[in-house]
């Protein structure tokens, strides 16, 4: 099942596709109401809890930013600052060089997981969704990075548009990843390259923090991130999972 | 086997109990806690012209943060867990800023007004050399965050860019630091922070902290004690394994 939360008409409601499969064909809210895309305010589909974001977890996005083969995952924390729905508005700040989408799977926890072996981690999974997790790299300083001021802007992580339940998703291992901008393809790899596994990184995370429901892990992207500029329509898709659009944006949407 | 997750409502907090006492309602905590790495000179003191070479090149331009994640929160009281293969941890204590209302690219003139109150935060690490791409291991623990004892509210702290910071370990003052010692006042972090992300009610921000933190071995209590805003004390126990 694909669930959304979106606004509409003074209030937030829980809404499904009004055709499986495809987000894009309208929605229908709890209350019977049946809306096109277009109509409603998307949020993140469900309540987010600590965000846990990889880096260089694929083997091809390592290669093209120049990293060598890690020892542990190269993990870092977000905040909810940071988050947005589908259709939501990203700023690019004016005079930087080289901002850039990340799309990603993002791996929901659904259960308190502590000290969970590979065997059981996905037992701990509650569902899936898409995140386009931005990048602006003019500001990576070389103090705990990627440092906050790189990749957790406001509004530069995007979630959704759907939670998909885990159920629906029977190989999260073997999910094409897609980005479009403007409509041209820029992005493509698989779930199947990731250097850690979902099984892992949970396996991996819960031996020293617990995770909760609504933690949520962005399990990092593949190679083919490029400079995204003002008016920009960046089109993150995985199959099963949707489709998350965004547009980046000037400083003067945002009075700056 | 069926899963849920909490679709709406907002309760990022550790359920069933409160955190702390918040000593001047309305006051809740989000959830969501930042530290600030290098806001005091002693960071660069330390390092010496390390800061110049690689992996850095040069001390950094922006304020460094981090995020102390919900499993980390703890309040005054709770035991923090030593792991196994660990023989001590550090123990940073920290001026904790808790923010009234969204501060988004507030100017230094205006950002104490988005300040609700004060508290006491410890931010407990395992003990690691590098400042560069550091593991969360260090830092992301169970339990590795106290806060407490209490939220002072703003107008009874008279001058928090001016107050005094002690450790001590088993009741030996162990690290003496002052607010004025920092980097960047209260209200300029303020600034340089909101200017690329915005703090919500309920936020907390550390200024910072000296280094190098003192340490502390199982068995061994921490007070921090800020004047004006109480004593944090936490005993630190030897993790199950």
């Amino acid at each position: 099942m694909k669930r959304a939360r979106v606004a509409y008409a003074g209030a937030i409601h829980e809404a499904t596709p009004l055709q499986p499969g495809d987000g894009t064909a309208g929605l229908e809210l709890e209350d019977g109401r049946r809306l096109a895309e277009s109509q409603v305010v998307w949020l993140p589909p469900f309540e987010v809890g600590t965000i846990i974001a990889l880096g260089l977890n694929y083997a091809d996005h390592a290669k093209e930013l120049a990293f060598a083969a890690q020892e542990e995952p190269l993990i870092f924390l977000k905040g909810p600052g940071t988050l947005q729905g589908h259709r939501g508005q990203t700023r690019r700040p004016q005079g930087v060089k080289f901002m850039h989408y990340e799309c990603e799977l993002a791996v929901v926890v659904g259960r308190e997981a502590r000290r969970v072996g590979r065997e059981r981690a996905l037992e701990h999974v509650a569902g899936y969704c898409i995140a386009n997790d931005y990048a602006i790299r003019d500001y990576l300083e070389n103090w705990y990075r990627p440092n906050l001021r790189v990749k957790n802007r406001d509004g530069a992580t995007l979630l959704g548009p759907w939670f998909v339940d885990a159920a629906d998703v029977p190989d999260p291992g073997n999910l094409a990843l897609r980005t479009y901008v403007n409509g041209e393809l820029k992005q493509q790899g698989n779930t199947r390259d990731l250097i850690f596994d979902i099984s892992y990184l949970i396996h991996y995370l819960s031996a020293f923090m617990t995770l909760s429901p609504g933690d949520v892990i962005l399990t990092g992207t593949p190679e083919g991130v490029v400079n995204v500029m003002p008016g920009d329509e960046v089109a993150c898709e995985i199959d099963g999972l949707g489709r998350l659009v965004n547009t980046v944006v000037d400083d003067a949407v945002f009075g700056r | 086997m069926s899963v849920n997750i909490p679709m709406d409502g907002h309760s990022p907090m550790p359920p069933n109990r409160a955190l702390i006492a918040v000593d001047v309602p309305p006051y809740r905590l989000s959830g969501s806690v930042y530290g600030v790495l290098a806001n005091h000179p002693s960071l660069f003191a330390m390092l010496g012209d390390a800061a110049y070479r690689p992996p850095y090149n040069a001390p950094p331009r922006a304020p460094v943060l981090y995020i102390k994640p919900r499993n980390t929160l703890a309040g005054p009281g709770d035991p923090v867990a030593v792991p196994a293969d660990v023989p001590e941890l550090e123990t940073a204590a920290s001026l904790g800023i808790l923010i009234e209302r969204a501060a988004c690219r507030v100017e230094e003139a205006a950002a104490i007004d988005y300040v609700a109150g004060f508290l006491i935060v410890n931010d407990v690490s395992v003990p690691h050399t590098t400042y560069h791409r550091p593991s969360i291991r260090y830092k992301a623990r169970d339990g590795f965050c106290p806060l407490g004892p209490a939220v002072v509210a703003k107008p009874r702290v008279a001058s928090p860019d001016a107050i005094e910071i002690r450790t001590y370990v088993d009741g030996l003052l162990v690290q003496l630091q002052n607010t004025r010692e920092m980097i960047r006042p209260i209200a300029r972090l303020l600034q340089d922070v909101t200017e690329f992300m915005t703090l919500n009610a309920g936020d907390i921000l550390c200024l910072g902290t000296a280094a190098p933190a003192p340490r502390v071995r199982p068995g061994q209590t921490v007070s921090i004690e800020i004047d004006g805003i109480g004593t944090l004390r936490n005993p630190f126990v030897r993790a199950e394994s």
